[in-house]
């Protein structure tokens, strides 16, 4: 985790409250392997950078020769011809929908969605998200970022961007900054810290792995995490951990971009959260079916 | 080994998976123009092939490039196509004349013509935005060049997915003092890829996900196979570290069956290309792999192939069962058929589907079609080269290499997921698919180009590269750097250089250099055989001499299409 931290540093990112915080969470959910990388025998994997190298199988003594990419150009440039463009120079969009479901409840049945977007190149990216639940024809609670998505490590994006809370209760904006990527084993993760506009801070994570049954059917457990610096008794939420949520969703792949599911939604609320939760009245531990579409294009 | 079966099309045993077979005529359907009438395939072989590839010969040619409606697999779409058909022309040319090509575009984008392997004038190659600016709507470019070699080639667009829609054709050049390769029939038999989709969607699919199009993915149900069959810590090693790394052991193929018909000729599976011969008939086979992201492992069950030709250059005939054939490549081989009819069999390396013809006695015939191989999975060698599980240096293969890889600086970014620090040199793999399957497989170590190579001098200077990228974002670069990001490699005029390529990445790269040949050394770096295409397999380090004698610019790319489109290309300057 030294070796994360110190890295973004390194880059300048400034943020640096924010990044031991996100350091420690993932220390705490032993995702320190997507950071580090595992030294293999015979093969340098997902580095984090040249400086991070460091020779295997015991070579200390001879640190590996490094090339300068450019230096067979001998000053050469392109010719007088426009030179061709690839599709490393185009901007492609996506949107992937990944949750749209209902949560059948004991009166009436809620929506929730839970989507991702981005436009951009290879390495840099507009990236947009929002997740939200409906109920009763209202929006209870929703969370929508605009984040710049860029592309650090092999498997590693880092996001810095806004994000703006709306639903119920009062709405706050934030300033968000975090990690989306693909920690070994394939898990997918995203750690994101926020600094709000009335000095909250927050930190949200979320973890999703898919399970193949066959090349169609896939189960898809998933855990998604609240915490908050201090309690922001406007909005019910205590500090520390807030809220947990677990899912297990099995969608079958009509085809690769739409895939109907059913599943199990555990939902928590933790500390002075479930604290504001009892004194209204509320359920501080639900347990839901739901049925929805996952869908991209 | 063969069957009557008058009018009924013989079904081939279903694969695991079922690919899209194909119409039994792939057609064009409107919209033919005049060319598309003269001289069908009869001038091989009198009232022969049901394949209908034109043959043109002479010194001049016209060839029109037009959007032509086409139906391969019952759905209307839109094809590139060149006088009218898929795949072009055949070209038929003599070595020492010099030839005219009018290339004339009917569409209403840029486009244009790259002959593949041909030796010629840098103006002549055919590469938008390096050799020239393209073949604007409505203009008319003239190709003129001296053919000075002689064996079998290919033409193709270099413009976007253009080759991906059908633009490519095949190249006989007669050798100036006669044929030394004696056969009584003499077939091309061009393999490709089609898909229904927009090429530039597949594109974008994989960029999103890049497993869009593989259904051999590592599940659950395999994990308890394995379990059974191995026992539970041999198949939690066999994934673990595949798991760790992020890497998937079944990226055979970034593109399968899935979206793709494989051709023959221009016609589908249950088209059936037929070439006929008469029993006791020397044929001569000119495969050219025109994939766009297809490698094809060929084979004819129930014949002995003698590969006598790879790239246009005659090699010491080796006998085999089968062969591998990355895009760009080509192999001529002779068959001695005595039977009455024969499958030539192509599956593509992730084994989601094949092309296939029939050699045939008389028309109509065929021969049972083979079941699609089982997919096997990369191995530790794909993976980490020269070394074994222990991180010990295997005894195989090092000849080459004692010291450790120079990577490039720019390997050390979010674009590479993968360096290889000790590469396996050795050139008797046949590749991942192909191993110990019990056929006699051609690798690069049976190829033999006689009479040594084009200059006899040593190398007088060394550049490596790097072929690198990363499955998961779907980037592809050399060095680390995507051709965007890239400056022209500079060769000196006339100057005899090795060239490295090491393999990054686990899969395998035909990196073709235009312009100029490529000699391929042995591990302990004799010449081996002459090239324009160099398949470079996973975990791998080869080298080739090239002597840098055509002056211009030249494309340096990975014939696989989808990647030399996300930018595995680089310049070359010889000034």
């Amino acid at each position: 985790m030294i070796r994360a931290s110190s890295v973004l540093m390194n880059r300048k990112i400034g943020m640096k409250r924010r990044v031991i915080v996100i350091t420690a969470v993932l220390t705490m959910t032993g995702l320190s392997p997507a950071w580090a990388q595992h030294a293999m025998p015979g093969m340098n994997h997902d580095t984090m950078s040249g400086m991070s190298m460091k020779p295997d199988m015991g070579h200390e003594s001879m640190p590996p020769p490094i090339r300068d990419p450019h230096a067979y150009s001998d000053g050469y440039d392109f010719g007088p011809i426009p030179r061709p463009r690839f599709a490393d120079e185009h901007k492609f969009a996506s949107l992937l929908v990944d949750r749209l479901e209902g949560v059948r409840t004991s009166d009436n049945t809620a929506m929730a969605y839970d989507l991702q977007a981005w436009y951009g190149r290879d390495y840099d990216r507009v990236v947009l998200k929002a997740e939200g639940d409906v109920d009763g024809g209202k929006l209870q609670e929703a969370r929508s970022e605009l984040l710049w998505g860029r592309a650090i490590t092999t498997y590693w994006d880092t996001q810095l961007g806004v994000r703006y809370d709306s639903g119920v209760d009062p709405g706050r904006s934030w300033l968000a900054f975090g990690v989306q990527g693909l920690a070994p084993y394939w898990f997918e993760v995203e750690a994101v810290g926020y600094m709000s506009d009335t000095g909250h801070s927050a930190l949200r994570l979320d973890v999703t792995y898919d399970l193949l049954f066959t090349q169609r059917l896939i189960l898809q457990p998933r855990l998604g995490a609240n915490f908050y610096g201090k309690r922001d008794a406007a909005r019910s939420l205590g500090s520390g951990l807030s809220d947990l949520a677990a899912g297990i969703r099995l969608r079958y792949e009509i085809r690769r971009e739409f895939a109907p599911y059913i599943g199990v939604a555990w939902a928590g609320k933790y500390g002075g959260t479930a604290d504001y939760a009892r004194s209204a009245g509320l359920d501080v531990r639900k347990t839901q079916v739901v049925a929805g579409v996952r869908f991209w294009f | 080994m063969w069957r009557m079966h008058q009018s009924s099309i013989v079904l081939p045993n279903l694969p695991r998976r079922r690919f899209v077979q194909g119409l039994a005529a792939g057609s064009i359907l409107l919209g033919l123009t005049p060319y598309l009438r003269p001289a069908w395939a009869q001038e091989t072989a009198p009232g022969a092939v049901t394949g209908t590839v034109a043959i043109l010969t002479g010194k001049e040619f016209e060839l029109t490039i037009a959007e032509t409606p086409v139906n391969f697999t019952a759905v209307p779409r839109m094809a590139t196509t060149v006088n009218g058909s898929i795949p072009a022309p055949t070209l038929r040319w003599r070595e020492g004349d010099t030839v005219t090509i009018r290339v004339t575009n009917r569409m209403s984008t840029s486009t244009s013509i790259h002959w593949h392997g041909i030796i010629l004038p840098y103006q002549m190659d055919g590469v938008p935005g390096v050799s020239f600016p393209g073949i604007a709507p409505g203009e008319t470019f003239t190709y003129r060049f001296k053919v000075r070699q002689a064996g079998t080639y290919w033409y193709h667009s270099h413009s976007g997915f253009q080759e991906q829609t059908g633009l490519y054709g095949s190249i006989i050049i007669d050798p100036a003092g006669g044929e030394t390769i004696r056969a009584d029939r003499d077939y091309v038999v061009q393999l490709s890829d089609w898909t229904d989709e927009d090429p530039m969607t597949v594109f974008a699919k994989l960029k999103k996900n890049s497993d869009y199009y593989n259904f051999i993915r590592p599940t659950v149900g395999d994990f308890f196979r394995d379990v059974s069959t191995e026992g539970l810590s041999s198949a939690l090693a066999k994934r673990s570290m595949w798991n760790r790394m992020r890497m998937n052991p079944t990226d055979l193929a970034d593109i399968s069956g899935y979206t793709y018909t494989y051709l023959m000729n221009g016609a589908t599976p249950l088209g059936n290309w037929t070439g006929l011969f008469r029993a006791g008939e020397r044929v001569r086979l000119r495969f050219i792999s025109s994939g766009t992201q297809s490698f094809f492992d060929v084979r004819i069950p129930g014949l002995k192939m003698t590969v006598v030709q790879t790239d246009g250059q005659n090699v010491e005939p080796v006998t085999v069962d089968e062969f591998r054939c990355g895009p760009g490549e080509t192999y001529d081989v002779l068959v001695e058929p005595r039977d009455e009819a024969y499958t030539i069999f192509a599956q593509s390396m992730d084994r989601s589907g094949y092309a296939r013809g029939t050699l045939a006695a008389r028309a109509g015939l065929t021969a049972p079609v083979p079941e699609l191989d089982k997919p096997q999975w990369l191995t530790m060698s794909d993976m980490m080269g020269a070394m074994n599980h222990d991180g010990q240096a295997m005894s195989g293969g090092m000849s080459m290499t004692a010291a450790p890889a120079r990577h490039a600086k720019t390997e050390y970014g979010p674009g590479v997921d993968m360096r290889v620090d000790y590469p396996r040199t050795n050139l008797d793999d046949p590749g991942v698919g192909l191993r110990d399957n019990g056929r006699r497989v051609l690798t690069y170590a049976d190829l033999h180009t006689p009479g040594g190579p084009l200059d006899p001098r040593g190398p007088e200077r060394e550049i490596e590269l790097h072929l690198t990228g990363n499955m998961e974002r779907y980037t592809w670069s050399l060095d680390g750097l995507e051709f965007g990001k890239s400056t022209p490699v500079h060769f000196q005029p006339g100057e005899r250089l090795r060239v490295i390529l090491h393999n990054d990445t686990m899969m395998t790269h035909p990196m073709h250099m235009h312009g100029m040949w490529q000699e391929l050394e042995s591990p302990d770096g004799g010449f081996q055989v002459r090239k324009h295409t160099i398949n470079v397999q996973p975990a791998q380090r080869v080298s080739f001499l090239v002597t840098a004698d055509a002056l211009g610019r030249w494309a340096w790319h990975c014939h696989l299409l989808y990647h030399m489109e996300a930018g595995m290309f680089r310049e070359v300057v010889v000034a």
